[in-house]
C-alpha cells in the first residue's frame, strides 16, 4: 500500500468509491427532479418517498411474489411510475400552474403521508435486501477492493443518466420536451398533446426515482425514512446544478458525491455539511446554479 | 370570389383574459385561397382574434367553423390537427432548440405540406443556419423560421400575426413575396398587420376591427376610394 498526502490509498479510494455510489443516487434522483421541474414547474418533494417506494416495491416483490432483483429493476419503475401518473392526474395537474409553493406543500404533505403509511406497516428498523447472486463478491484492483455490486450501480446509473440526457437533448421527442418546457402554450397550438406529455414526464421522473430505490435496496437498508434522509442532499444538488438543467443534475450529482467522499478522508467533521457549504457558495456566485440559466 | 365557399367562418366570437372582456362579438369569414387582413389600432383585439381562433385564448364563446367543423370548444392541439397553424407575433422561436429542431417541431397534421426542399427554396438563409441555436438568428431570419415551420405541417389556413413588425424594408419585401408565393401554392392566409402599406400589396380583403368588433370590410378594389375612412379607423 502507498500513501497520498499522508492518507493510505485504501482509505482514499474506499471513500472515493462510497462517494461515487452516493453520487450515482444523487445524479439519478436530481435528474428526475430536474426533468419534472422543467416540465411541470413543480418542486417534487415526494421524490424521496418515491425512491423509498421503489426500494420497498423490490423488497415486497421478492417476499411475496418471488421476483428477483433483475425483474424488480424492470417492473418497479413501471409500477411506481404508474402511481406517479395517478398523483399527477389526481393532484398535480391542478396546482402546477399556480405559485411553486402550492406544488411544494402538496408534494411535501404527500411524502409525509407515504412515509407514515410505510412506517406504520413496516416499522422503522428497516429490512435487508440481498445483493443479487450474479453480482456477489468483488475484484481486488491492487490499490483497493471493488465489490461487484457497487461497480454495477456506478456503471448502470451512468448509463441511465446518459441515455436520459441523449433522449432529451438529441431526439425528436426530446425536442418536444425542451420546447414545451419553454412555451407549452405554443407547442400545444402546434398540435402536440402537451397535457399528456406532462403526465408522462412526471411518471418518468418518478420511475427514475423508483429505479434508484431498487438499486439502493442492497446497499442501504430498505426503510421508510431512507427517502427523507437522501432528499435534502438531492435538493442541494439540484440547486447547485441549476434547477431544470439535465446535464447540470448529472454532473453535479456525481461531482458532489465525490467531494463528499473526499471530505470524509481529509476533514471528516465537515463531511455531512460540505454539500451545503458548496450550495451556499454557488448561490452567492451564481444564483441560477452552475449549469442553470436565469429567466 | 363570391362563389368560393368560406373555409373559416367566425361568428359572434367573444373572448376574455381573466376578468377582462376583449372580444365583443367578432364576425367575419375567410374563403379558401384568400389572403385576408385584419386592420385596426393597437389593442383593439386583432391578436386576440387569432389566438381565439387557434384556441390559445381558452375563455371564448361564439362560433369558429373551419371546413364545416365547429372548433369553439376544441383545445388548441385539436384545432392544429384540424389544419390551422399560427405564426405568433412574438415569433416563438425556441432557444433550447437549434434551427433544424425548430423547423421540424410542429408535427404533420395532414398530407399536402411543403417539403423541406421547397421551404429552403423560399428561405435560403435557413438552410445555411440549420445547426445554429434558434434565437441566435437575426430578427428577419427568426420571422422566416416562424413562418417556415408551419408550412410543413399540411395546415391549410395560416394565421400570421404581424410578420413584418420591426423588420428592415428589404426583409419586409421578401416576406411579402413569400406570402404571395404561398397564396399561389393554395394556402389560405389570415393576416394581422399594423403596416397598412404592406398589407395593401398582398391582401384580397380587409376587415377593420375596433373595440373587439368588426366594424367594416373592404375589398382590395375598394381600397383607393376609401382611403380617408381607413385613415380615420387606423389613426394614421
Amino acid at each position: 500500500m502507498f500513501d497520498i498526502f499522508g492518507i493510505p490509498s485504501q482509505a482514499l479510494f474506499g471513500q472515493l468509491l462510497i462517494g461515487l455510489i452516493n453520487g450515482s443516487f444523487y445524479a439519478l434522483l436530481s435528474l428526475g427532479l430536474a426533468v419534472i421541474f422543467g416540465m411541470l414547474n413543480v418542486i417534487n418533494f415526494t421524490h424521496g418517498a418515491q425512491y423509498m417506494m421503489g426500494a420497498f416495491a423490490a423488497y415486497l416483490l421478492l417476499q411475496y411474489l418471488g421476483l428477483n432483483y433483475w425483474e424488480a429493476l424492470v417492473i418497479v419503475p413501471l409500477l411506481v411510475g404508474a402511481s406517479g401518473i395517478l398523483v399527477e392526474r389526481l393532484f398535480l395537474q391542478y396546482v402546477r400552474k399556480l405559485d411553486h409553493v402550492y406544488g411544494l406543500i402538496l408534494t411535501f404533505g404527500l411524502a409525509l403521508v407515504i412515509e407514515g403509511l410505510f412506517r406504520n406497516y413496516f416499522g422503522s428498523s428497516g429490512e435487508p435486501y440481498q445483493v443479487p447472486d450474479a453480482l456477489q463478491g468483488g475484484h481486488n484492483l491492487g490499490f483497493m477492493f471493488l465489490p461487484n455490486y457497487r461497480a454495477w450501480v456506478i456503471g448502470f446509473s451512468l448509463v441511465v443518466c446518459l441515455v436520459t440526457w441523449f433522449a432529451i437533448e438529441r431526439t425528436r421527442f426530446g425536442s418536444y420536451l425542451r420546447a414545451a418546457t419553454e412555451n407549452p402554450t405554443l407547442v400545444r397550438a402546434f398540435g402536440i398533446n402537451v397535457p399528456r406529455m406532462v403526465t408522462l414526464t412526471y411518471g418518468f421522473g418518478v420511475g427514475l426515482a423508483a429505479l434508484a430505490g431498487v438499486m439502493a435496496a442492497p446497499i442501504y437498508n430498505v426503510s421508510p425514512q431512507m427517502g427523507s434522509e437522501v432528499i435534502i442532499v438531492v435538493f442541494a444538488v439540484v440547486v447547485i446544478g441549476g434547477m431544470g438543467s439535465i446535464l447540470g443534475a448529472i454532473v453535479t450529482g456525481f461531482g458532489l458525491g465525490i467531494i463528499e467522499g473526499l471530505t470524509k478522508v481529509f476533514f471528516p467533521e465537515a463531511s455531512s455539511t460540505v454539500i451545503f457549504v458548496v450550495m451556499a457558495i454557488v448561490l452567492l456566485i451564481r444564483p441560477a446554479g452552475l449549469f442553470g440559466r436565469l429567466g | 370570389m363570391a362563389e368560393t365557399p368560406a373555409l373559416l367562418t367566425v361568428n359572434e366570437l367573444q373572448a376574455w383574459y381573466g376578468e377582462s372582456h376583449v372580444l365583443h362579438g367578432v364576425t367575419f369569414e375567410v374563403r379558401a385561397g384568400e389572403v385576408v387582413t385584419l386592420l385596426g389600432r393597437n389593442g383593439v383585439g386583432k391578436t386576440t382574434t387569432l389566438k381565439s381562433i387557434m384556441g390559445i385564448v381558452e375563455q371564448r364563446t361564439g362560433s369558429v367553423r373551419f371546413g364545416g367543423r365547429e372548433l369553439i370548444r376544441s383545445p388548441s392541439d385539436a384545432i392544429a390537427r384540424a389544419g390551422i397553424a399560427i405564426c405568433p407575433e412574438e415569433r416563438g422561436i425556441f432557444s433550447s432548440l437549434d434551427v433544424r429542431e425548430n423547423l421540424l417541431l410542429p408535427p404533420q397534421v395532414r398530407a399536402g405540406g411543403l417539403d423541406l426542399d421547397r421551404i429552403f427554396a423560399l428561405f435560403p438563409n435557413l438552410h445555411e443556419r440549420l445547426s445554429s441555436q434558434g434565437t441566435k438568428l437575426s430578427g428577419g431570419e427568426q420571422q422566416m423560421l416562424a413562418i417556415a415551420r408551419i408550412l410543413r405541417t399540411g395546415a391549410r389556413l395560416l394565421l400570421l400575426d404581424e410578420p413584418t413588425e420591426g423588420l428592415a424594408p428589404v426583409i419586409v419585401q421578401q416576406i411579402g413575396r413569400t406570402i404571395g408565393a404561398l397564396k399561389e401554392q393554395g394556402f389560405t392566409i389570415l393576416l394581422v398587420e399594423q403596416n397598412f402599406q404592406f398589407a395593401a400589396t398582398i391582401a384580397d380583403r380587409y376587415y377593420v376591427i375596433e373595440h373587439g368588433r368588426v366594424v367594416d370590410q373592404l375589398s382590395n378594389t375598394e381600397l383607393k376610394s376609401n382611403m380617408n375612412k381607413l385613415h380615420d379607423y387606423l389613426g394614421v
